[in-house]
């Protein structure tokens, strides 16, 4: 186990050399004060004896909750039409195990285009064992630590995260991140009240029909202040009164005709003869 | 009113039952209760006596409450807006509401006739307008005179031109402008935002970059942007691609575009051929693409395809391969125009 | 003048109104105003609340221009770059046009600024779906008949021109979703067959997005399009004095008359009255209810777009068609058209204009009908032109629905391509069965009418005959009510003249008549006419047999029976039990 230990250590460590750009490397070095290898790898350092434990746990829930899609090994399942029943789970990273099982993703509650967000099904050691567990199959990303989502941004960060939000997210998550529609009755989930830590996972995995946007382009400082944004736009007040949802004119319009029908009310009630002898018969 | 009913005026006969004419005219309790009269009248001067308190809280909630990017506020909703819009609504709905309930209470209510005319004019004035407009004609003699007539309609007709003529300058010809981007061999596609190049074993499978050309953010030898203001929105509204990356087994290319990528890693314009909507809404796994504005659907790993939605044409793909530092570059430009369709577009 | 009314026994008010006729004589003198305003002073406008939905779009456009001017003192119509260093820190420091960062200043800087903007933007919403509410109402009535032929024509203008003053409006923030608005616009004006890139640049001055369309929309925006709103809405209110307002048929209420209030002083506090109505019923929205929050889309930027892009509601129909469109296009010589954009871009608005503005013409040449009308129909009494806005209704409905397929999947977690396949089809089935459904009701709603001038209302007073069965009590209606129902005409199927002319050759003028006849027979053929004083007597007649029939049970205590109408009933009341 030991071993397995160095090859997903050894693995973070290379990628981060050749993936992080220098200024990046140098800004975390700025933020991760008790040396690079502990913040990416905290569990793993904190409990190296308990590697073995944690994995055949995580085996022992897999083969209850997940074996029946993802097969026994996790190869993967193939329908009669050859389409993923489900997907094999080799080398896609602890990061995905924690996003889909933590989010109540996974396991689905029945076969649909998409799964769908739900409490989640296991407790936080459950879903640590899982992921020790599908981590162990092959490499992958691994569950980001909290500075690498969480902690002060500047403002001209936080403006440059509202740039990336804009660019690679509003397309699909709408501008005040409430969510949109995908083909075929797949959707692109609200973003608001996700954790931190959800969200950074999904940008490394891809979840289901969401592109992945690694490391390597879309660098964790970049992620961070994608983050950043989004939180703070959480805790802004709204302006302008209720926000009616977030979705654009086509709720704005609803409302606008809302506002019509009062004013109707009005007018009925500005044009009602209360006191003429003819309202009275017609009654 | 003191006329009388207008002879010219349709006047169906009213059967099967004949006009009862007008019902007679009920008092009001406030017309006949002195009480309910003075009832009324205190309403109506509170409400105008409410308006003037919500015009003053108005101008105290103006001065009271802050603005800006830390506002004050109530419920999570800046509380100058919600206060402002209130006190303003109330102030003028307390001067509606007053004022319809005087005219419902206390103004006479007793109904009135009015006769209704033709809106057509008698037929003799009819007579005498076109017998005044026929003398007029008749003196100026425009008539007697077609040179005079036609010289002249020629020459307000001819003041059109310049008018026309004065909107040219509205903007220049179109040229080849359309047609083009900046796009060309050996330019490195970056992503957008921060400008940083991309080299393929950064991407994993699954992967969507929204990219631009690598010139957005070069500068020139006095250290200005390349492109900046009006020029880079002209260039990005062209320009801008997304870049995504497949397993190379799902890709089913066309035969010349066999070598448009780098070990599946494809690069299509981000500009709808619909109406020209930026578009990335990448599905990973069924490599369909979604135009959030009119659901225009390209299948990236069949060239672009629309498989759904009102788009006609295939989305312009870029061919792109990479460069001696293994950066992802454009190894031509596009190969037709991008965006949506134009009548030259061919 | 009325001041002589005030005089005698309060000098301090005599004194005061002396003051008032001094300037009124003054102004008179100068202005012969006089003449004209003993006559419009109290100048008759019948009371109905549907007569008042027209207001509702008048209150919201002054509103706009008093919101409107005030947010002339702050917004920069420029396209020039800047770099935002306003109070709303998420956006600060980025670079971005003048004109949104003169909006981002309105929302965040000046106080009330926020309010200003959102009240303009609702009255907006409210103005066009009032002047469309208005447009149904005068439409439903048959309000649009001759002699107001002309004040529909403006009002249709009026409705184009307040959405294209809506769009450019839309459009002057320059942030995401106006600038995505303007792409879609530019794709639709690219499409025009010819001219469409050069229309483009010279739009655009330049290539899209250019530096110019911002400042040019301003002009639109706040010039040129309030200008001929203003002055046509004048001429839209002088016609309406003019010809005076239409009214219900009732007693006493004939072609030749108008009843109703007078302008001083009821007409006047009512309208007005209602302006504050309006005017603060916009501000409680633009209060509580947000409404385009520009600072979550952030500047406009060619390579963004977010999900959830629409144009406002009153566009929705344009953006429906776009959507539910399939991908045609024509290639030929060297040139494309575009039919997937051109058809619902141009060719639809364009169709669609053409029948709302050409309505009243078209159905006055079917049904024959050239007489002034002053009298209003009820809508079930043109049973035909009523399912025919229902029909129109229902298009609407479904193209707005379509244009917001994504939001609809969205909410509602639909298939989008489910909702747009249904949408291409529905819009084909849809409203025809909705016209059907619509025109039947009517003609149900014509035959209940009929039924009660026939045989009473029902009185909900159970009869049992000496036989044992049991019949519904119906007793007549007032003699008012009976005259009101029917205060209306015979409907006449246009019956052509001849076909043929002298040398029996079917004639091109001949033909258009056995067409007109035969649309006019498929307007009419189904509507039922009121009945004639033979048949309401023998309606009456027959009560009177049934009453017969209860003659046996005269002198029993059959409660309920001194209710049948015939009996006096003064001091009575139905048994307690």
């Amino acid at each position: 186990m030991r071993l397995l230990t160095r090859r997903i250590s050894g693995g973070l460590s290379a990628k981060r050399r050749s993936r992080f750009a220098a200024p990046v490397v140098l800004l975390l070095g700025l933020l991760i004060t008790g040396g690079a290898y502990a913040a990416l790898a905290p569990a793993n350092a904190n409990t190296k004896t308990d590697d073995a434990t944690t994995i055949a746990k995580g085996r022992a829930l897999f083969l209850v909750g997940c074996a029946s899609c993802h097969g026994k090994n996790a190869e993967g399942i193939l329908t009669v039409r050859g389409k993923n029943y489900g997907p094999a789970l080799a080398g896609v990273g602890a990061a995905a195990v924690d996003f889909q099982v933590g989010t109540g993703r996974m396991p689905m509650a029945q076969p649909g285009v998409q799964a769908l967000q739900k409490p989640p099904a296991y407790n936080a050691d459950e879903i640590e064992a899982l992921a020790a567990y599908v981590a162990s199959l092959g490499t992958g990303p691994s569950i980001p630590s909290a500075d690498q989502y969480s902690g002060k941004v500047s403002n001209q960060e936080l403006v440059e995260g509202g740039e990336f939000f804009r660019t690679n997210c509003t397309a699909c998550h709408n501008f005040a991140a409430a969510g949109g529609a995908l083909p075929g009755g797949k959707f692109a989930p609200s973003l608001v009240g996700v954790s931190a830590k959800h969200i950074y996972e999904a940008m490394l995995t891809g979840p289901q029909q969401m592109p992945v946007f690694s490391n390597g382009v879309l660098t964790p400082q970049d992620k961070k202040e994608i983050i950043s944004y989004l939180k703070s736009s959480e805790t802004e007040p709204n302006y302008g009164g209720f926000a009616l949802g977030s979705i654009g004119p086509v709720s704005e319009g609803m409302f606008a005709w809302l506002g019509v029908g009062v004013l109707v009310g009005f007018a009925v009630w500005i044009a009602a003869h209360t006191s003429r002898s003819k309202k009275k018969k017609e009654a | 009113m003191g006329d009388t009913p207008d002879s010219h005026l349709a006047r169906p006969a009213p059967e099967p039952i004949p006009d009862p004419g007008l019902e007679p005219h009920e008092p009001r309790p406030t017309d006949v209760d002195e009480k309910a009269e003075k009832r009324a009248e205190r309403q109506v001067a509170s409400l105008f006596g409410l308006s003037m308190v919500f015009a003053v809280l108005f101008c105290v909630c103006y001065f009271a409450l802050k603005v800006g990017n830390h506002p004050t506020t109530w419920l999570g909703m800046g509380a100058s807006n919600v206060a402002l819009g209130v006190c303003f609504g109330l102030a003028l709905l307390c001067i509606g509401i007053g004022a319809i309930q005087w005219a419902r209470k206390l103004m006479g209510d007793q109904e009135i006739v009015e006769y209704r005319h033709t809106a057509a004019s008698s037929e003799e004035d009819r007579v005498e307008a076109v017998s005044s407009l026929m003398k007029g004609v008749a003196e100026s003699g425009i008539a007697r005179r077609p040179l005079i007539r036609n010289s002249l309609l020629g020459a307000t007709a001819m003041l059109g031109l310049p008018a026309i003529v004065l909107l040219r300058d509205l903007g220049p010809l179109p040229g080849n402008d359309l047609s083009t981007t900046v796009w060309k061999k050996g330019i490195r596609v970056v992503q957008d935002v921060d400008g940083a190049p991309i080299k393929p074993e950064d991407m994993v499978v699954g992967q969507l970059v929204n990219g631009e050309p690598a010139l957005f953010f070069e500068n020139d030898a006095e250290g200005e942007p390349l492109y900046e203001g009006v020029r880079l929105q002209q260039a990005k509204a062209k320009a801008a691609v997304i870049i995504v990356r497949m397993q190379p087994d799902d890709i089913t290319p066309l035969p010349d575009r066999k070598n448009w990528g780098v070990e599946g890693i494809l690069c299509y314009s981000k500009i709808c051929t619909h109406v020209g909507c930026p578009i990335s809404l990448w599905e990973q796994q069924t490599h369909h693409l979604l135009c959030p504005c009119h659901q225009s659907t390209f299948d990236l790993a069949n060239n672009g395809k629309v498989v759904f939605g009102p788009a006609a044409r295939p989305l312009p793909q870029l061919p792109i391969t990479v460069d001696s530092e293994g950066y992802l570059i454009a190894s031509e430009g596009f190969q037709e125009p991008v965006g949506p369709s134009f009548w030259e577009r061919g | 003048m009325s001041n002589a009314k005030t005089n005698g026994t309060k000098p301090a008010t005599a004194e005061k109104s002396s003051k008032a006729a001094g300037a009124a004589t003054w102004a008179d003198d100068r202005l012969g105003i006089a003449t004209m305003a003993k006559k419009q002073i109290r100048k008759v406008f019948p009371d109905h609340w549907s007569f008042m939905l027209g207001e509702i779009a008048l209150w919201s456009f002054v509103t706009l221009l008093i919101t409107g001017v005030f947010l002339t003192f702050w917004f920069k119509p420029s396209m020039t770059d800047v770099v935002y260093n306003g109070s709303y820190s998420q956006l600060r420091g980025l670079p971005m046009s003048e004109a949104y960062a003169s909006t981002l200043n309105i929302s965040f800087d000046v106080r009330g600024g926020l309010l200003l903007r959102q009240m303009h933007h609702w009255a907006a919403m409210l103005f066009i779906a009032a002047m469309l509410v208005h447009m149904m109402r005068v439409f439903l009535t048959g309000a649009f008949r001759k002699p107001r032929e002309l004040n529909w024509l403006i009002g249709g203008v009026l409705l184009l021109l307040g959405i294209v003053e809506g769009f450019a409006g839309y459009s002057l923030p320059d942030d995401l979703l106006s600038g995505t608005g303007l792409r879609i616009a530019d794709g639709l004006v690219k499409a025009t067959p010819v001219l469409g890139s050069y229309m483009s640049f010279f739009m655009f001055g330049g290539e899209f997005p250019g530096d110019s369309i911002v400042s040019r929309l301003y002009t639109v925006h706040i010039l040129l399009v309030p200008g001929l709103l203003l002055a046509l809405i004048g001429a839209h209110m002088l016609l309406l004095v003019y010809h005076k307002h239409t009214q219900w048929p009732g007693p006493g209420r004939t072609e030749q008359n108008v009843v109703g209030y007078p302008m001083m002083p009821v007409y006047a506090a009512k309208a007005g009255g209602f302006f504050f109505i309006v005017f603060g019923t916009v501000a409680l929205m633009g209060g509580l209810m947000t409404i385009n929050p520009v600072w979550r889309f952030g500047p406009y930027n060619p390579a963004e777009v977010t999900a959830g892009s629409q144009p406002d509601w009153y566009m929705g129909i344009a953006e429906g068609l776009l959507r539910i469109m399939p991908g045609w296009e024509t290639h030929l010589w060297g040139f494309t058209l575009s039919w997937n954009i051109f058809i619902p871009g141009q060719i639809a608005p364009i169709a669609l204009l053409s029948l709302v503005l050409g309505y009243p013409f078209i159905e006055q040449w079917i049904t024959g009908d050239k007489r002034e009308h002053h009298l209003l129909q009820r809508p079930r009494d043109a049973p035909t032109r009523t399912a025919f806005l229902a029909a129109m209704i229902t298009v609407y409905g479904l193209l707005w629905a379509a244009g917001g397929n994504d939001i609809l999947a969205h909410v509602f977690h639909l298939n989008l391509n489910k909702i747009t396949y249904f949408m291409r089809g529905g819009i084909f089935i849809i409203p025809p069965l909705v016209f059907l459904l619509a025109k039947r009701w009517a003609i149900s709603l014509q035959r209940s009418d009929n039924d009660r001038l026939l045989h009473g209302y029902e009185t909900g007073v159970i009869m049992r005959d000496a036989q044992g069965g049991y019949t519904e009590r119906h007793l007549p209606i007032s003699e008012a009510e009976a005259y009101t129902l029917t205060a209306r005409e015979r409907d006449h199927i246009y019956v052509a003249s001849s076909t043929v002319d002298a040398n029996g050759v079917a004639a091109p003028a001949a033909r258009m008549d056995t067409l007109r006849a035969k649309l006019s027979h498929l307007w009419f053929k189904d509507y039922l006419q009121k009945p004639t004083v033979e048949e309401l007597e023998e309606g009456h007649h027959h009560a009177e047999i049934e009453h017969e029939h209860d003659v046996p049970l005269e002198g029993h205590a059959a409660d309920g029976h001194q209710f049948d109408g015939r009996h006096d009933i003064a001091g009575e009341e139905l048994r307690q039990h």
